[in-house]
């Protein structure tokens, strides 16, 4: 009925009338401001912070600075002070909060605050950061509380390392008559999310703590705020109305911290941190940045046989995400391709560069740019083409993943009709590279790829439905509206599932921790599937209860019947039926007598047989599925002044099944987008001293209207049976092949290998003019 | 701290307000007026998530001072009642997240009422002012357009 069909989202009125909310959007007279002062320096010791004038100044009601008593935060190593305490890590991060009547006049006094610091030695990379004279930026790495499944090397700046051990390496390289070796290298970027990070606090007198977040994670800050501060976790409550864009930006628990401190210090009272552009884009966690060394074996006729991977993520001054992203790099480290022999290393380290968080596609569209461009530097050696190379290694039903996980027809989608479709869309056989004139060419180029998510294996998403007077249905998650559009997706999945129109359906869109069942975090391409399930588990129930009711009415058994179209119908009699909403709120005898009460149902959903990895070999089953997909980049290149326009942009996913045609499609243009935005042109500009020189839209400048190509997109449908309707994960797959189908592309019609980002003509340039020094093809 | 009375016209109301000589237009919308459809997204221009309608211009609000538009008829997203405009951008799907919506909608309004031939060019060098994180823009772009023909049927039909 509704599966598949373009149905508009539920909160789209609310959007484009200018009044939906966001965190930011709630302000109240009661509520104080807080003001970050934040580091000016990548890595100094703090040698005083002088309060005394600011808070004379007007309007000031507490300035918070880091103290010892404070908690370290952090969600796997618990190594983030929430304010900076004794020195500061990157340039940006926290020193103090000063709390005022107004935004204007805490940033006034803000002014007054004299922080003295002595400069420390940068680690400005991740090279850097493994060399053995290198500073180290937590000299307690050893004494840091954390989860059990990470592993900080004690004395370095390593915080944790992920090994791969996949076969026999040395039988690998003894059957690979080609090999290559490849290095690459990209510094942090940013989200940039539209909507900057905001969050309120309040502790109320009986001890409840009512936070505000514009976050993908509310239960998470509440799980986390009670574990930092030894608060029962039933007194905090979190909401979260419409989020801005998130893009994996909006997982950790940061401005809530400060918040709470804040609210602590003025007694209470509500406090709302709200990032300015500049400390949402270096003071707040950021895309992670990675150095990589990819050498790969195959036979002469292209079968891969031996993988050596060594990726070290620049997780900059703290872990936050970056060891999971770094576990995630190691899942898929290959690329969708059987590859019986593999050896990777995959290192989250510290550098003083403002600290990474998860960003769309967490860790696929960074190892994949280093593993795919390899590819098409050995199918170069090989004289071979990169299509071709590509389908003699897909993964298929029966081989086995770098984790060691089998695979099924079910549990990994279908490459070789993802890359059949799109060399077919790309019209490849035409050639790619075509020659225009004599300054320019028109090139092509392709990357594959594929992604599992490696969430929490207990992680849990819960559905509350409740009925209406009139037959409507209410549903309640704990799924946040990021931009997705999944709780329109739980709408459509429940109309179909009831039977019903999905403009009968009332979706809340704001998310209530303390009324609302937990959905984990919303993250990982994971919402639709998790709360899905959820949905259709707690419809079942709400099914059974209508036709207990109404067996009652209708004087049969309940197996009689048969719930739709707003009514319990008699199976082989539909003239005798009775409506939903004459039984939604129980059952009422002629004489007054009533039973039953309002029907509601709950539903939750945790997926099956997740494990954690071995520490030695990495093997384990992090994820329940694999999305994979074929892409292309076509440009046009001026090999003059090596300037370039993105004429198309292709997309084949193999998406298990479409559930919303025109929501699916947008999901995958606009994580393209972003994919070209990373790959082209958005990296942070760092001096020497590791000061980010350009965090500012101005100067970081994602792609701006105008500048987008022509997308053409196609879906393949193969079903993963564990999911509703079949469907998979969609939400960052069309970023992740970008900036490998962009470095592949421009390699071919520069005719040199790119291997660094973002590609910006500088850099072609560079590479073009002064040589390539970081490769050893 | 220096405040002085105003009275401004939004959305065909007058409205009176105390705001600072330094609070710009877009500060006295959201805190004292209410209206938070125009959104801070960078506060420098950078970003047109804050953009209304002053005397049928498109302008960045965090860049302006509320006491220079004193005389000026401002509309906000508000504003608009279901014009052809924001229908095409639920029909298109020209928006995930939402936060650049009202922005993008009020620049494009305003280039519909003064350019309703606008081709692809004047088109891009209005909405290149606004990011969309979300979207790969060819859903705003089909919004624009589709709103844009219908504003030349009605100039047909007069």
């Amino acid at each position: 009925m509704t599966i598949g069909d373009s149905i508009f989202r539920k909160e789209a009125l609310e959007k484009v009338t200018g009044t939906a909310k966001y965190t930011d959007d709630y302000h109240s007279p009661a509520m104080l401001h807080a003001k970050l002062i934040v580091s000016p320096h990548a890595h100094a010791k703090i040698k005083s912070i002088d309060i005394l004038e600011a808070q004379k100044a007007p309007g000031v009601r507490a300035v918070v600075t880091g103290q010892a008593e404070f908690p370290l935060t952090g969600e796997e190593i618990h190594d983030r002070p929430p304010i900076a305490f004794g020195k500061v890590r990157y340039h940006g991060e926290p020193v103090a909060a000063v709390i005022a009547d107004t935004l204007q006049l805490a940033k006034k006094a803000a002014e007054l605050v004299k922080v003295t610091y002595e400069s420390l030695p940068v680690v400005n990379s991740p090279s850097e950061a493994l060399s053995t004279s290198a500073p180290l930026v937590h000299e307690n790495l050893g004494q840091y509380e954390k989860i059990q499944h990470v592993f900080p090397e004690p004395n370095t700046n390593i915080a944790d390392r992920i090994k791969i051990r996949k076969g026999n390496m040395e039988i690998g390289w003894q059957e690979s008559e080609v090999t290559v070796e490849t290095n690459f290298s990209f510094g942090p970027s940013d989200h940039a999310a539209m909507e900057t990070r905001c969050a309120t606090a309040e502790i109320r007198p009986d001890g409840h703590i009512l936070i505000s977040s514009s976050s993908q994670s509310p239960y998470m800050i509440k799980k986390l705020m009670s574990e930092y501060f030894d608060l029962e976790a039933g007194k905090i409550i979190v909401t979260t109305p419409l989020v801005g864009g998130a893009y994996g930006g909006k997982v950790p628990t940061q401005l809530e911290i400060i918040a709470y401190l804040a609210s602590k210090a003025v007694g209470g009272r509500p406090v709302k941190v709200f990032n300015e552009r500049e400390e949402d884009m270096i003071t707040s966690p950021v895309h992670i940045g990675l150095e990589a060394t990819v050498k790969l074996g195959s036979t002469r006729d292209g079968k891969l046989k031996a993988a050596k991977l060594f990726y070290t993520f620049d997780s900059g001054a703290y872990s936050d995400k970056g060891a999971t992203i770094s576990r995630a790099a190691a899942v898929s480290c290959t690329g969708p391709y059987f590859i019986e022999n593999i050896w990777c290393d995959s290192l989250c380290v510290y550098t003083n560069h403002p600290y990474a968080t998860a960003y769309r596609g967490f860790s696929h569209s960074e190892v994949l740019f280093a593993f795919e461009r390899t590819m098409d530097v050995l199918a170069e050696k090989l004289g071979m083409d990169p299509f071709e190379l590509r389908e003699k290694n897909a993964i298929l039903p029966g081989h086995t993943t770098p984790t060691e996980v089998d695979l099924n027809s079910s549990n990994v989608g279908n490459l070789p009709e993802c890359l059949r479709k799109l060399k077919e869309l790309m019209k490849w056989d035409e050639g790619r590279f075509i020659k225009i004139n004599d300054r320019k060419v028109r090139a092509k180029g392709i990357s594959c790829i594929w992604k599992t998510s490696t969430i929490d294996t207990n992680a849990s998403s819960g559905v509350i439905l409740t009925y209406n007077p009139d037959g409507s249905l209410n549903l309640l998650s704990g799924l946040v509206e990021i931009g997705t559009g999944t709780k329109t997706v739980l709408a459509q999945i429940l109309a179909e599932k009831m039977k019903m129109d999905v403009s009968q359906i009332h979706v809340r869109m704001e998310v209530d921790t303390q009324t609302m069942p937990e959905h984990w975090k919303t993250v990982a391409s994971r919402g639709t599937y998790m709360a899905g399930r959820a949905v259709q588990q707690a419809a079942d129930d709400l099914i059974r209860q209508l036709k207990d009711m109404a067996s009652r009415v209708l004087v049969c058994s309940p197996d009689e019947l048969e719930v739709g179209y707003g009514k319990v119908i008699v199976k082989d009699d539909p003239t005798k039926s009775c409506m939903i909403a004459d039984i939604a709120y129980g059952h009422k005898y002629p004489n007054g007598n009533a039973i039953g009460g309002q029907i509601m149902a709950n539903g939750k959903f945790m997926f099956k047989h997740m494990t954690h990895l071995d520490r030695e070999t990495g093997s384990g089953k992090p994820g329940p599925e694999w999305t994979v997909g074929a892409q292309g980049i076509e440009i046009e290149f001026d090999t003059r002044d090596f300037t370039y326009r993105i004429l198309k942009a292709y997309s084949v996913i193999d998406v298990g099944k479409v559930l919303n045609y025109k929501g699916a499609l947008g999901q995958v243009m606009g994580a393209m987008s972003m994919g070209i935005g990373f790959a082209g042109r958005e990296a942070f500009i760092f001096d020497r001293k590791g000061k980010v020189l350009n965090p500012q839209l101005r100067t970081y400048v994602p792609p701006h209207y105008g500048e987008h190509p022509e997308y053409i997109v196609e879906f393949v449908e193969t079903p993963h049976i564990d999911a509703p309707h079949g469907a998979r994960g969609i939400g960052e797959h069309g970023l992740i092949g970008m900036p490998a189908a962009l470095a592949n592309v421009l390699s071919n019609a520069a005719g040199i290998n790119l291997n660094q980002l973002p590609l910006v003509p500088e850099l072609i340039w560079k590479i073009k003019t002064q040589g390539v020094q970081n490769d050893s093809v | 701290m220096h405040t002085t009375e105003i009275t401004l016209e939004v959305n065909g109301e007058t409205r009176s307000v105390t705001v600072r000589n330094a609070d710009t237009l877009l500060y006295v919308l959201r805190d004292k007026l209410g209206l938070t459809g125009a959104k801070p997204g960078c506060l420098n221009g950078d970003c047109g998530t804050c953009t209304i309608d002053v005397d049928g211009n498109p302008m960045k609000s965090c860049l302006m001072l509320a006491v220079e538009v004193q005389e000026a008829k401002i509309t906000t997203v508000e504003g608009l009642k279901y014009s052809s405009l924001q229908t095409e951008f639920v029909d298109k799907f020209a928006f995930q997240c939402g936060y650049c919506t009202p922005g993008f909608i009020m620049n494009a309004n305003a280039l519909i009422k003064q350019y309703p031939h606008a081709n692809d060019m004047l088109i891009k060098e209005w909405l290149e002012s606004n990011i969309c994180r979300c979207t790969g823009y060819k859903e705003i772009e089909e919004a624009v357009k589709s709103a844009l023909a219908t504003a030349q049927t009605v100039l047909r039909q007069q």
